[in-house]
């Protein structure tokens, strides 16, 4: 069975609160993919998002009212980033019963504030930790990502090279109308040693859609239809003292069985600097290969749809016949610990 | 915009009062009694491998084991990262690392909380932070079986600070207390050798050279040559400003030069065969001691050539 991604909307991604619920971030970008493809209804819609960025249960549910859920659909959702809602659709598509399907993810991070103001997502990232050994330590998000970074200069790299990172994306994303407009990487202290402020991702609202159609179905409502060669998912043990830090065996091995190779382009989801780097090495990915271009999380991170977005991105480039063949990777979990690889072909 | 389309906002907290209450299970509950207990035990996999902390399953999916092995309590840091300004969450409120520890005993690792020591807000790491350090835990005073038993791990004492003192009466010795004498009244004493006939200034009761005891007193001026110097960037308690210079200053009809300080004078212009003279302190301040010498001060006199002073360097 063939499958396509047919159609990609994302957000004006925003770098503080906007005012406007999840739901009204989402239902534009749903209209639109809607009004590109023609299509009112989906064989199957999924999506991807996080009750803890608004802080109540099922919050998902609600945003369902941007779909337009009477009459009843059938419809899932996964607790994760929402390329795995797109490769959950993948799975359902394979079945060759229906031949659309609709994805999105969205996340609202801008309203997880503390009581002095500061942004709160690095603590509250936490609450997806075990409760026994590492919820209760008050370790966050950033202090992980720079044990991580630790491990990685450990084996011979240096902190300019994740400047370089972090410089390269900042810039791609001033000339990507949809990231956030960040300056060029300056003279920041640390955040948590030895990762600086420009090395991780920054708070970002926002949503992104695409759909999924097969076969003859995709050529109808595409021109250029980027076809899903491989998509694989992998993930490894969430004890951070039980993996290799400096390395992404699990994206290694997605990447194999998604026969991630000769690619023009590469969006990873790459939330702090050195992640990029260790993910061009998991993947074998050669000076050759354009890696974000867009800008990636470093210039817009919409917690959620982020990974969903590298997939739509990798699809754009052959969408607009500026690509062969691409890759997406989605990423979920501390440090890299689950990772999703999808190929893209014209 | 018009009060009826005024954006809404309003602060919302989540939580759960109490917390939850959460079975841990035989592998958890062990390890979490015995860390009640002040110990550290990691459980074997079926390969031999002692997984730290013990977890039901090992990474590779291979099954543990029953049997559980104390480990520790020292450990090795693996990866590590300096949090320079805390967040209200952590555990400390000065700035500490995050590090991958690793037991003795144990192949896997654990996160856990490294202090360093007092360091301020947004303090740089501490040269001491680095894979391989030795660490031990620090264990809380009351302990209720949770990960926060141990309240940090510390560094292995690999130095101490050793304050010493003795105390003493010392004695200037004859010839001393008498050239001292001298600079108590404002004259500068040598002996003068009865076989060579160079005078040292200041006395010593005997001549360095031919070993024989000296008793002929000869009073010097307080001017003199400047043989070599050295410019200081080290503060001196006795020293007015940095850089300041001290010199070996040879007096006028002695054959040996001294170390003194040379002032009023910017220390880049101090040079060898510098003639000087001796700043004396007012004499109200006199006491039996070089003290009363401030230092030297050029002279308006021209230079001695090098010939003349290099038997004195």
């Amino acid at each position: 069975m063939d499958i396509a991604v047919v159609a990609f909307a994302q957000t004006e991604h925003m770098g503080e609160d906007s005012g406007r619920s999840e739901v009204e971030i989402l239902a534009p970008i749903i209209g639109e993919v809607k009004e590109r493809t023609g299509l009112k209804r989906f064989g199957f819609t999924c999506s991807g998002s996080l009750d803890y960025l608004a802080g109540a249960p099922f919050s998902f549910v609600s945003a369902l009212d941007a779909v337009g859920a009477w009459p009843p659909i059938s419809e899932s959702h996964v607790e994760m980033d929402a390329a795995w809602a797109l490769y959950e659709a993948y799975v359902r598509l394979l079945h060759g019963d229906i031949d659309t399907a609709l994805v999105y993810g969205f996340g609202k991070p801008s309203q997880v504030v503390r009581p002095d103001g500061e942004s709160g997502l690095p603590e509250l990232m936490s609450l997806q930790l075990d409760p026994y050994y590492l919820e209760p330590l008050g370790l966050d998000q950033v202090s992980m990502a720079a044990l991580q970074a630790r491990a990685y200069l450990e084996l011979g790299h240096k902190e300019d090279d994740l400047r370089a990172v972090a410089a390269r994306s900042r810039a791609d994303g001033r000339a990507n109308p949809y990231a956030l407009d960040l300056p060029d990487p300056g003279d920041d202290d640390y955040e948590i040693a030895p990762l600086r402020p420009y090395d991780c991702a920054p708070v970002t609202d926002g949503a992104a859609a695409i759909v999924l159609a097969t076969g003859d179905r995709a050529r109808e409502l595409c021109e250029r239809p980027a076809w899903i060669r491989g998509a694989d998912h992998r993930i490894e043990a969430h004890s951070l003292g039980a993996r290799d830090l400096g390395r992404s065996e699990s994206t290694t091995l997605a990447g194999q069985k998604a026969g991630a190779r000769d690619v023009e382009v590469a969006e990873l989801h790459a939330q702090f600097s050195h992640e990029e780097l260790i993910l061009r090495e998991a993947l074998g990915l050669g000076d050759d290969v354009r890696v974000n271009p867009s800008g990636g999380p470093l210039a817009a991170n919409p917690v959620m749809a982020t990974g969903l977005i590298r997939v739509g991105e990798a699809a754009g480039w052959i969408h607009r016949g500026e690509a062969r063949r691409t890759l997406a990777h989605a990423s979920y979990g501390p440090c890299l610990q689950s990772n999703l690889v999808c190929v893209l072909e014209a | 915009m018009p009060p009826s389309e005024q954006l809404l906002a309003a602060d919302h907290s989540l939580a759960f009062p109490g917390g939850y209450t959460r079975s841990v299970g035989p592998v958890i509950g062990r390890f979490l009694t015995e860390l009640r207990d002040g110990r550290l035990v990691g459980v074997r996999a079926a390969s031999g491998r002692v997984l730290f902390p013990p977890v039901e399953y090992d990474a590779d999916g291979e099954t543990v084991t029953e049997e559980f092995v104390e480990v520790g309590p020292e450990c090795t840091v693996g990866a590590y990262a300096w949090v320079a300004r805390p967040r209200p969450g952590h555990p400390l409120e000065r700035p500490f690392a995050w590090a991958l520890l690793t037991p003795d005993g144990a192949d896997t690792a654990m996160v856990h909380v490294l202090d360093l020591g007092v360091f301020e807000e947004g303090a740089k790491a501490p040269k001491t932070l680095r894979a391989g350090l030795r660490v031990r835990p620090k264990w809380r005073g009351e302990r209720t079986g949770t990960i926060g038993d141990i309240e940090s791990f510390r560094p292995d004492v690999t130095m101490i600070n050793a304050p010493v003192e003795a105390g003493y009466r010392l004695s200037a010795g004859h010839a001393l207390s008498r050239f001292l004498g001298g600079i108590g009244e404002g004259r500068i004493l040598g002996h003068r050798c009865g076989v060579c006939g160079k005078v040292y200034v200041p006395m010593k009761g005997l001549c360095p050279v031919d070993g024989v005891p000296t008793t002929e007193e000869v009073e010097v001026p307080d001017t003199g040559t400047v043989t070599t110097f050295a410019v200081n960037n080290i503060p001196d308690p006795r020293a007015p400003d940095v850089p300041f210079v001290s010199a070996y200053v040879l007096l006028d009809g002695s054959d040996i030069a001294m170390v003194a300080l040379v002032a009023g004078v910017p220390a880049g212009d101090v040079r060898m065969g510098m003639r000087v003279r001796a700043v004396w302190r007012p004499r109200e301040e006199w006491g039996r001691t070089m003290t009363n010498i401030k230092w030297f001060e050029p002279l308006d006199e021209p230079d001695v050539p090098f010939d003349d002073i290099k038997d004195y360097l």
